[in-house]
């Protein structure tokens, strides 16, 4: 089964270069201007679009993305609604592969079998569940494998080359490997050592590795991107968003361009990468 | 009845940490691996006789265990019914029984060497109990507390304080005991190496409920023990509040199989079952959050909701999965009890026994107060006296204050 992710990899490595993955909460602050921001991101320079399922509780994530989230929900945003504008993009939009991230709750609660059939129709590609570690894989894991969706499992730096096989087990699309012990946007990534665990998993996998947590500007993002096959980037974007509202929480006519913007300039760095490790 | 009844109550969970559908390990990947150590950790100390032995002198000579288990005289003869007993946890060091937990999980991270403990607290009572080992064993300790529960139990931060706990006030969500939850395992994926995350309760991913709960089984084992010495027989009914539910599973584990006996768990109803509340089993539905399944207060969308309680211990979303599953099975009955029938069960207490309760154990008291009267002057029930109120007194005096203007 070769998945819109599978495609992506196989056609930057042809040119040459790196991933640049890029994360955005769904519905942050609103529906529509989310949607408008996930349609600027490809023409950005986002070769992989992650999607934050907003939830209340999201016990990974910095102060950042806890707000983003709760901006979210406070507009109104639901699981549905996610999924709804997936469809919208794909409406205009085939090729970026979209990776949905976030809890489990949500998705127990809308139920596993709905959810997946219509992640899929609506134009998902992968899921990443940040509290669905192998040791749960029947719950979702599973399922979403067998309902032809990605499963990218979380690889970290507690994660030893004992426990490393179970992880990648059942990942497929890439591996997503996380570089600090923390939550995000709480430290930056020391692209060295970085490198060293990219270079441990890949005895393990052939699977491409992209790299997040702790990458907030065009520079790590290119050291990063050396080094391994993507560089995600989510803190920094939902801040640009923050930035960007007015004193009630509203979008401003400069919400969209202004995340476009940084897009565009951490997208350079990917683009300004050597080649991908291999 | 439910036609699938276990052969035993008292067998779970399984290897997967599984209680029914209930429990597991929801946990990020940063987490996992040292929640597969704890579990090895917790099994070698279980079974090495030295754990327990040194576990003993503490219990002993520094909590002041056993804790009494004590015939309240006037409290039966108000209520006119049942022979009540209280098991006096509230006489426990640290005035609750979180003591018997942390004393055992301080012990496991000893043993791996742990020497930063974070927790998270609601009452206070798991932080104060926290805070008063870390300094009897010379290790940091970290007490995530949420703001609105900073405010309105004082007493007890200035208790962490002064044991030399850094008290640190969360910001996020309601700013009570679940998102003061949030922010310990936030703290906890980013010092995975040097930090053990001592819960309060019997819930979070495997192995905690199941360790939780064997720490607290020495309240009922003794309850057995000392029942049979003053009424040459067994409890007829137990109860006990339940917030995460470690001083109720503490009390209700050890008679789970002996299936005369009625087991009674009171939720905190708050303003009422139709408005705000911390009743996850009467008004929640199965869910994941805090790396357990278990039922919880949730929206439509699988968004978690604010629960609402007068009292700070029991302010949570959510139940130990071991509490779901023996609400599904039957074998436990849940109730639940207002702020109100809470705050007059306080002050009866205190009147009729000289016993100020904390809020969270009136809870029980309150719904004790209706089940007693219904049972002959033969029946023998025990309540579980989890803790004390004073660090209630000032919350308390000024809402009756209020009310005689």
């Amino acid at each position: 089964m070769t998945t819109r992710i599978d495609a992506r990899f196989a056609e930057l490595k042809q040119q040459g270069r790196s991933a640049f993955v890029t994360f955005v909460m769904a519905g942050d602050p609103d529906a529509k201007t989310s949607l408008d921001i996930l349609k600027a991101l490809p023409k950005a320079g986002a070769d992989v679009i992650e999607i934050g399922m907003p939830f209340t509780d999201p016990m990974a994530d910095g102060p950042s993305i806890q707000a983003a989230g709760l901006r979210a929900l406070k507009g109104g945003m639901t699981l549905r609604k996610t999924l709804a504008m997936v469809r919208d993009f794909r409406k205009e939009d085939n090729a970026t592969p979209i990776v949905l991230m976030g809890y489990y709750n949500p998705i127990y609660i809308y139920g596993v079998d709905s959810f997946l059939a219509d992640a899929k129709a609506a134009g998902v590609d992968g899921l990443i569940i940040v509290d669905l570690p192998p040791e749960e894989d029947t719950e979702l894991c599973i399922p979403a494998m067998k309902a032809g969706l990605n499963f990218i499992r979380l690889a970290t730096p507690t994660t030893d080359d004992k426990r490393l096989p179970a992880v990648l087990a059942n990942t497929s699309g890439f591996v997503y490997y996380v570089s600090i012990t923390g939550i995000t946007g709480a430290a930056t990534a020391d692209s060295k050592v970085v490198a060293e665990a990219v270079a441990r998993i890949k005895r393990h996998t052939k699977l491409p590795v992209c790299v997040g947590f702790g990458i907030r500007t065009p520079e790590t993002a290119r050291a990063i991107a050396e080094n391994a096959n993507g560089a995600v980037v989510g803190t920094a974007i939902v801040d640009v968003v923050r930035a960007n509202l007015d004193a009630e929480g509203r979008a401003t006519p400069k919400t969209v361009s202004a995340v476009a913007d940084l897009v565009s300039a951490l997208a350079q760095g990917v683009r300004g990468a050597k080649q991908a490790a291999e | 009845m439910n036609p699938n009844l276990p052969n035993s109550f008292r067998s779970g969970p399984d290897e997967r940490g599984h209680f029914g559908i209930f429990g597991g390990r929801f946990v990020a990947e940063t987490l996992m691996p040292l929640i597969l150590d704890l579990e090895k950790a917790y099994a070698d100390a279980k079974a090495d006789p030295a754990f327990q032995a040194e576990m003993n002198v503490y219990l002993k000579d520094y909590v002041g265990r056993p804790s009494p288990l004590y015939f309240a005289e006037r409290l039966t003869e108000h209520l006119g019914g049942a022979k009540i007993y209280l098991k006096r946890e509230e006489l426990n060091h640290t005035g609750s029984h979180k003591v018997n937990n942390v004393l055992g999980q301080i012990m496991v991270a000893r043993r791996m060497g742990k020497k930063r403990i974070i927790a998270e607290t609601g009452a206070g009572q798991h932080g104060v109990a926290t805070a008063t080992l870390c300094a009897r064993f010379g290790l940091e300790c970290v007490v995530y507390m949420g703001a609105v529960d900073v405010e309105r139990q004082q007493p007890n931060v200035i208790r962490m304080e002064m044991l030399g706990a850094k008290v640190v006030p969360v910001q996020s969500g309601a700013r009570t005991l679940k998102d003061a939850m949030n922010d310990a395992l936030r703290d906890w994926v980013t010092n995975v190496h040097n930090t053990f995350y001592c819960i309060g309760t019997v819930a979070g991913p495997h192995p905690y409920p199941m360790m939780v709960r064997d720490f607290q089984s020495i309240i009922g084992h003794e309850t057995r023990k000392q029942m049979q010495e003053a009424e040459g027989r067994l409890p007829d009914s137990l109860i006990a509040c339940i917030g995460g539910g470690s001083n109720a599973m503490g009390l209700f584990h050890p008679f789970l199989d002996d299936p005369l006996i009625e087991i009674f768990g009171v939720e905190a109803a708050g303003h009422g079952l139709t408005q705000l509340h911390a009743a996850s089993l009467a008004g929640g539905r199965p869910g994941v959050l805090h790396g357990n399944r278990t039922y919880l207060l949730m929206d439509a969308d699988g968004q978690i909701e604010e629960a609402h309680s007068i009292s700070a211990g029991l302010d949570y979303p959510g139940i130990g999965p071991e509490h779901a599953w023996l609400h599904e099975t039957g074998r436990v009955k849940y109730l639940s009890a207002t702020d109100e029938e809470a705050l007059a069960a306080f002050q009866l207490l205190s009147r009729l026994e000289g016993i100020i309760p904390a809020l969270e154990s009136a809870h029980a008291i309150a719904k004790l107060s209706e089940l007693a009267p219904q049972r002959p002057r033969d029946h023998l029930m025990v309540v579980n006296l989890s803790g004390r109120g004073d660090k209630d007194v000032p919350q308390v005096g000024d809402i009756l204050k209020a009310r005689k203007k």
